[in-house]
């Protein structure tokens, strides 16, 4: 098993160098991120050159990304525009944890930028995701254990219907109906932007408040998805032989359900949630920005769109080693639940 | 005893007639599935909807904008009501409905090309080529999609001048999104394509093809690609649903199709700061979008069991 786990880590290296590569490669074609630079001036010629090349801006793109990965402590730069290099680079490189600054808020360290709002990204995905998992489960065995019954079937038609909605579309009606129209009915309604009311402040209430929405849209969509397949998985499991074994022993119903059942219908949800991870994260984009959440989703989109390409790369790269991370884990830990898989 | 013979024989003679080929079973099977039926019945309205739609108002309309109305609710005029630059909704809705159905199409070709081509080669030739463009896919499958759409559509943005087509302007971007679209989404299919290709090269038509001197080409295009395309129909169709709310997604971000081309997603664009004063807005677009995802959603649904002959029909 630790060689596998070693094997997987080593395989992620060259994945991830193909992954940045190509990133780079189109980020520092995406525009231009000197024009907004001088505010609503538009900048000057030679304060281009000289601010292009501070940046190092004004090297070739394989320098650029060599820079990027490995940092430029070892050579010098011209930063005076006189032809000879004499500054010595500060740059340590991504190899070494630096990812470098931001062009557009000029000096300030990417990971600082993006510590600031990781944590509120979390802040709605791991409340979403736990209460998509312990939805699901129990819908989809509620379903599936009523087969074919008029619940059921409103389930499993609801549940299609969620599956196919857009987040966008759910986000909208929600705040629509939970904030817009509850209010004009004078019941008590949900705020449907930012992360508290700047008249009320950051108060636990407030922030608890705002997240309600935007986790109410995320967990519609993920749990559709997601009960339908505990649905169809616990409905193979019960037509096992150890369940009628558990069954004609005299085992309590209930027993045989959770007991036996439910933990192996449940065992492939690890590997789903495992992959779906990038999904969720994407979706995250959405939802930030339509709930104005100040979280990493809004930061990739504003930052894209100004060309801000040691933001961008950052928050890809870290996002791409926790979609490697979390499926090592995944495979981790079904190896782990289910003792019949052995990795090699 | 004479009996028995005979309803054996008029049995038997029920079983002859039956006798479907299989395209018949598979629209047997597929009409057992209700509502993949009516999926279709949407979809071919939606279809009249939009494409029908565009002999009634020509696309001048739709594109007008009128400052004075900016903002109305829903009236007679403007069933939909009109946007932020007053344009009217209901005519937008009929020609951002034909691109974004073609931009579903349109970007499914492209993906599925790609996605063949790729899992085919993998899974046929094998060794270092299936290793080199396994790794090539792992490494597109983990960055989210959203996130590279989002960056190629930045990376392509403006960089295609528009085009005319058909006697009518399209913004380039329509092309831009059609083929990042393509470009990120193919690798699902790919796997599967190289996962079918891989157990039907070791079967014997492969081999006796092999024996009879046919050529690589052949053997992946004329004799396994038709074995395994059960598969790739049932992935498009619901690549298709995919593409079309790719697209959304991208438009809504601002990333997407430029106007004065309407599509449902980029009328969608900003829609979010018109919740309370303007829900016409996004309610409209949102719906048709809503709607042909779903019935492409359901008609996937009866295609996997029309096409798969072990799988138990489950209609909903």
């Amino acid at each position: 098993m630790s060689r596998y786990i070693f094997r997987r880590i080593l395989q992620a290296f060259p994945l991830l160098f193909i992954i940045s590569l190509m990133l780079f490669l189109l980020m520092i074609n995406t525009g231009d991120p000197l024009a907004t630079m001088g505010g609503r001036r538009v900048t000057r010629p030679a304060d281009r050159e000289r601010l292009s090349r501070q940046l190092g801006l004004d090297q070739p793109y394989y320098k650029q990304y060599l820079f990027w990965l490995i940092g430029n402590e070892w050579t010098q730069t011209d930063m005076d525009g006189d032809g000879t290099p004499e500054t010595p680079g500060v740059r340590k490189g991504v190899l070494q944890g630096d990812f470098g600054t931001s062009l557009v808020t000029r000096g300030k360290p990417v990971i600082d930028i993006i510590m600031d709002r990781l944590p509120n990204t979390l802040l709605l995905m791991i409340p979403a995701e736990v209460i998509v998992i312990a939805l699901s489960l129990a819908v989809g065995v509620y379903s599936a254990l009523r087969q074919y019954s008029l619940i059921d079937h409103t389930i499993t038609g609801l549940s299609f219907i969620g599956y196919s909605m857009p987040i966008f579309f759910v986000a909208l009606t929600s705040m629509y109906i939970f904030g817009v129209n509850f209010k004009r009915w004078g019941l008590p309604y949900l705020p449907t932007v930012g992360m508290f009311d700047p008249k009320v402040g950051k108060t636990t209430t407030q922030v608890f408040l705002h997240m309600i929405l935007p986790i109410f849209s995320m967990t519609v969509i993920t749990a559709a998805g997601y009960s339908r397949f505990v649905r169809s998985q616990m409905l193979e499991v019960i037509t096992e032989d150890y369940i009628r074994t558990a069954r004609a022993k005299g085992l309590p119903n209930r027993m045989v359900i959770a007991g036996h059942a439910l933990k192996n219908a449940a065992l492939p949800l690890v590997t789903i949630i495992g992959l779906d991870i990038p999904l969720l994260l994407g979706g995250a984009v959405v939802t930030e920005s339509i709930f104005a959440w100040p979280g990493m989703g809004r930061l990739f989109i504003d930052h894209l769109s100004r060309s801000d390409t040691p933001v961008v790369m950052g928050i890809l790269i870290m996002i791409s080693v926790a979609v490697i991370l979390s499926q090592l884990i995944t495979d981790i830990i079904y190896a782990w639940l289910d003792p019949r898989i052995r990795y090699h | 005893m004479e009996a028995s013979i005979l309803s054996d024989v008029v049995v038997q003679e029920e079983i002859l007639t039956e006798a479907l080929t299989p395209r018949q079973m598979m629209w047997m099977r597929f009409k057992r599935h209700k509502m993949a039926v009516l999926g279709l019945i949407v979809l071919f309205l939606l279809v009249l909807y939009s494409f029908g739609g565009a002999f009634i108002y020509p696309e001048a309309e739709a594109n007008f904008t009128n400052t004075k109305l900016r903002l109305t609710s829903p009236s007679e005029d403007h069933p939909f009501g009109t946007d932020t630059v007053g344009r009217d909704i209901f005519k937008r809705t009929i020609y951002g409905g034909q691109i974004s159905l073609l931009i579903g199409l349109s970007a499914v070709i492209v993906e599925v090309v790609v996605g063949v081509l790729i899992g085919a080669i993998a899974g046929y030739y094998g060794g270092w080529i299936d290793g080199l463009l396994m790794r090539f896919t792992e490494a597109m499958f983990n960055v989210p999609q959203l996130f590279l759409l989002l960056v190629m559509a930045k990376f392509f943005g403006g960089k295609i001048p528009t085009l005319h087509f058909l006697g009518r302007e399209f913004s380039g971007s329509v092309i831009v999104i059609i083929v990042i679209i393509g470009i990120t989404s193919w690798m699902y299919l790919a796997r599967i394509v190289r996962a079918n290709f891989m157990s039907l090269k070791e079967r014997e038509f492969v081999l006796a093809a092999h024996t009879t001197g046919t050529s690589n080409a052949s053997i992946i295009f004329q004799h396994i690609l038709p074995n395994s395309i059960a598969p790739i129909v049932v992935s498009a169709t619901l690549g298709v649903a995919n593409a079309i709310i790719s697209e959304a997604y991208i438009s809504f971000l601002g990333l997407g199709v430029q106007p004065p081309t309407a599509t449902w997603g980029n009328m969608l664009e900003g829609a979010y700061n018109y919740v309370e004063s303007a829900p016409w807005l996004w309610i409209f677009p949102g719906s048709l979008i809503v709607l042909t995802v779903l019935s492409i959603n359901f008609v996937g649904d009866g295609l996997r069991d029309a096409l798969d002959p072990h799988a138990i029909v489950e209609a909903g």
